[in-house]
């Protein structure tokens, strides 16, 4: 059954999008700012939760929660430093210094550590299970559940707790939300260090499943996250999730078809032709965008 | 005014006159070394510093070792053997520079250098220009030794890439018995595409037929959608050329998803990282040619495995310690066969080298001064890389 193993193939890859998808649209849906730091700090993730297995000893899970919380504060500091001054100048200046903090991150860390790529260890046991004749490995299984599990609990925040309404009403306008008695500073906080701790849990998953972690890892991922979020619809969380599966399918579907050498490019042209034909994205309604 | 300029004249006339003079003692110099004494000059040029310094260093030593032996046993024709090391700091003009040095001014019967293809490439017209004979221990590609006609003094110690693709495919062929072979190549470098061609092309002629073809690009991570076509081609052997970062995990990838049929791949997988990163269960049951093994049982091997750790306090002798110690030998056994250091008749005399049984394999050269050797081929235990066989072309 080739077709289902692809299948398989493409949800794995494309719930790793899709996590990293959800940090960029939270932050665009919230201030309209194109994170460009986001992969980097899904890279800094997937350092943390290695180092945490290597020299810490600690297990997996223990791992991706501290890769979290590094990085949940690592996108406050972000924000604070950098992006908050620049919240009323035009949005050119925003995104030119996100791409500086990216290159920051990413040369920052060549200076600690050195570009040399290292080996995540294999912390799960390396079964896997038949079905229908196509192989599951535990990897897949966990990156899975893993998504869903922070998918679910990133809808209910943003659904049913404060920070979350807090969250919707900034998103939806920022000054009658502080005229509503809402704090915008510590909500656009909260907002980064949610989306940058799924970014984190990402990163400690993407080190699972492909086990090569090195400095310059978050640019392509982080890419095509932004390619997910703008194809759901950028802004829009469910779309994120959306976008990320379905850029993962296409791209192992257009490897399966045996084109390996176009599925980069294959990302990038559903980028232009959703930017074309539907700039606001698979679930975005057409005008929502606010003058 | 007029003072000045007179001023001027006089002081170009004084310094032409040194430059002349220094000249005229360089040349001085030179015709008193080289071939007259009881020395043998040998110009080394190799990467001691910079970014592929490990490489030239390794060279060295084996060189050393070489010079060091010879020496003992009398040198080339009771002449000794005497080095002129020059340090091409991995750089390609310095390398020129080096080059121009050698030649004119210590006169050198010859070169060995440098390292890598790039460095050894800067030298080539001047070795060309000044009939000086120029050996690279490890320069793989194809063209320093000429394109359409071969340059007449450029010659190799270590073999081509395309080689290791053939040798890879008669290994698949006659040793595992294998028919049906998958190639998945890296499209982005010139190393795996001639391996890969090379492969094909002799798979072919030894009756094999290649399943499925595929390419990945450097930087990937993510291969399972490719693996899993090429696991419905129902392969019985996959030949991977490329370098150590993807291949490692391809092989992880392959090896979850049930692919169990032995790999393949060239001297790209040579690296700890690879075993880091596919991990010492999934190596098992993959093979790289190589250019030398120090498992090797060979006895002349285990001699020069032996003699090295004496000489340098216990470490194991690499592939590029072969080359290097090959080297040395190589051109001694011309220039005594020349009996004399002229640099055409070295020339010549390398060029009719034949069946010279040295470490990294029996030396003849082809009409492109390319060595037709016998290749190594090792295979992984356990993380571990174990002598397998040699390969003849």
């Amino acid at each position: 059954m080739d077709w289902l193993q692809q299948i398989i193939n493409g949800i794995s890859l494309g719930s790793i999008y899709a996590l990293i998808a959800l940090g960029y649209t939270m932050v665009y849906g919230i201030i309209r700012l194109i994170n460009f730091a986001h992969g980097d700090v899904f890279m800094v993730g997937s350092f943390v939760g290695f180092y945490a297995i290597t020299r810490l000893d600690l297990g997996i899970f223990p791992a991706l929660i501290l890769a979290m919380a590094v990085c949940a504060l690592l996108g406050v500091v972000i924000e604070r430093i950098a992006y908050k001054r620049l919240r009323n100048a035009s949005r050119i200046a925003a995104l030119i210094t996100a791409i500086g903090i990216s290159l920051l991150i990413e040369y920052g860390t060549i200076y600690f550590r050195g570009a040399q790529p290292e080996a995540f260890p294999n912390a799960l046991p390396s079964k896997s299970f038949e079905l229908w004749g196509a192989t599951i490995s535990i990897q897949s299984i966990l990156i899975l559940s893993i998504s869903v599990v922070l998918m679910i609990i990133l809808q209910f925040i943003v659904r049913r707790t404060k920070v979350g309404k807090a969250m919707r009403a900034v998103s939806h306008d920022v000054e009658a939300a502080k005229l509503m008695g809402i704090n915008v500073d510590r909500t656009i906080s909260a907002t980064f260090a949610i989306g940058s701790a799924l970014a984190g849990a990402a990163g400690v998953v993407f080190g699972i499943y492909y086990t090569k972690i090195e400095p310059l890892m978050g640019v392509i991922p982080g890419l095509k996250a932004f390619v997910a979020a703008v194809l759901g619809g950028i802004g829009i969380i469910p779309g994120a999730a959306i976008g990320g599966l379905v850029l993962g399918l296409v791209e192992t579907g257009v490897s399966a078809l045996g084109y390996s050498m176009w599925r980069d490019a294959a990302a990038f042209i559903i980028l232009i032709l959703i930017l074309i034909f539907k700039p606001s994205g698979i679930l975005g309604k057409n005008s929502r965008e606010k003058v | 005014m007029k003072k000045s300029i007179l001023g001027k004249l006089s002081y170009s006339v004084v310094s032409t006159a040194l430059i002349a003079g220094l000249l005229a003692g360089c040349g001085a110099k030179g015709t008193n070394g080289g071939s007259s004494d009881d020395v043998i000059k040998i110009g080394v040029n190799l990467e001691l510093s910079g970014a592929v310094a490990s490489y030239g260093q390794s060279i060295a030593e084996g060189i050393e070792l070489g010079v060091e032996e010879i020496n003992a046993k009398g040198g080339i024709d009771g002449k000794k053997i005497e080095l002129v090391k020059a340090d091409n700091k991995s750089d390609a003009a310095e390398a020129t520079n080096a080059a121009i040095k050698l030649t004119s001014q210590d006169k050198v019967a010859a070169i060995i250098g440098a390292a890598t293809s790039g460095n050894t490439k800067a030298q080539v017209q001047i070795a060309q220009d000044n009939k000086t004979v120029l050996l690279t221990p490890s320069g793989t590609s194809p063209d320093l030794t000429g394109t359409d006609s071969v340059n007449d003094y450029i010659f190799r110690t270590c073999f081509i890439d395309p080689f290791q693709g053939s040798v890879a495919a008669n290994f698949a062929a006659t040793k595992l018995n294998i028919k049906n072979a998958a190639i998945f190549a890296d499209s982005a470098s010139d190393y795996a595409k001639g391996l890969a061609a090379s492969f094909k092309e002799t798979f072919a002629a030894a009756g094999g037929t290649v399943v499925a073809e595929e390419a990945y690009a450097a930087k990937d991570t993510d291969f399972r959608a490719t693996l899993t076509r090429i696991k419905a081609a129902n392969p019985e052997f996959v030949f991977i050329p490329g370098y150590y970062e993807e291949v490692g995990l391809i092989i992880k990838q392959a090896r979850e998803m049930g692919i169990t049929v032995p790999f393949m791949g060239g001297d790209g997988w040579d690296s700890p990282k690879l075993v880091e990163l596919a991990g010492a269960d999934a190596l098992n049951n993959t093979f790289i040619t190589n250019h030398y093994s120090s498992g090797d049982p060979d006895a002349k091997i285990q001699k020069f495995v032996e003699s090295f750790k004496g000489k340098y306090s216990d470490k194991s002798p690499d592939a590029f310690n072969a080359l290097g110690y090959d080297s040395i030998y190589l051109l001694s056994d011309s220039i005594d066969r020349a009996d004399s250091t002229d640099g055409e008749r070295i020339k010549d005399a390398m060029a009719q080298t034949k069946d010279l049984g040295l470490i990294s394999g029996t030396f003849t050269f082809d009409e492109m001064h390319n060595p037709i050797k016998t290749a190594t081929v090792l295979k992984y235990e356990g993380g571990k890389q174990v002598f397998e066989t040699k390969v003849n072309p």
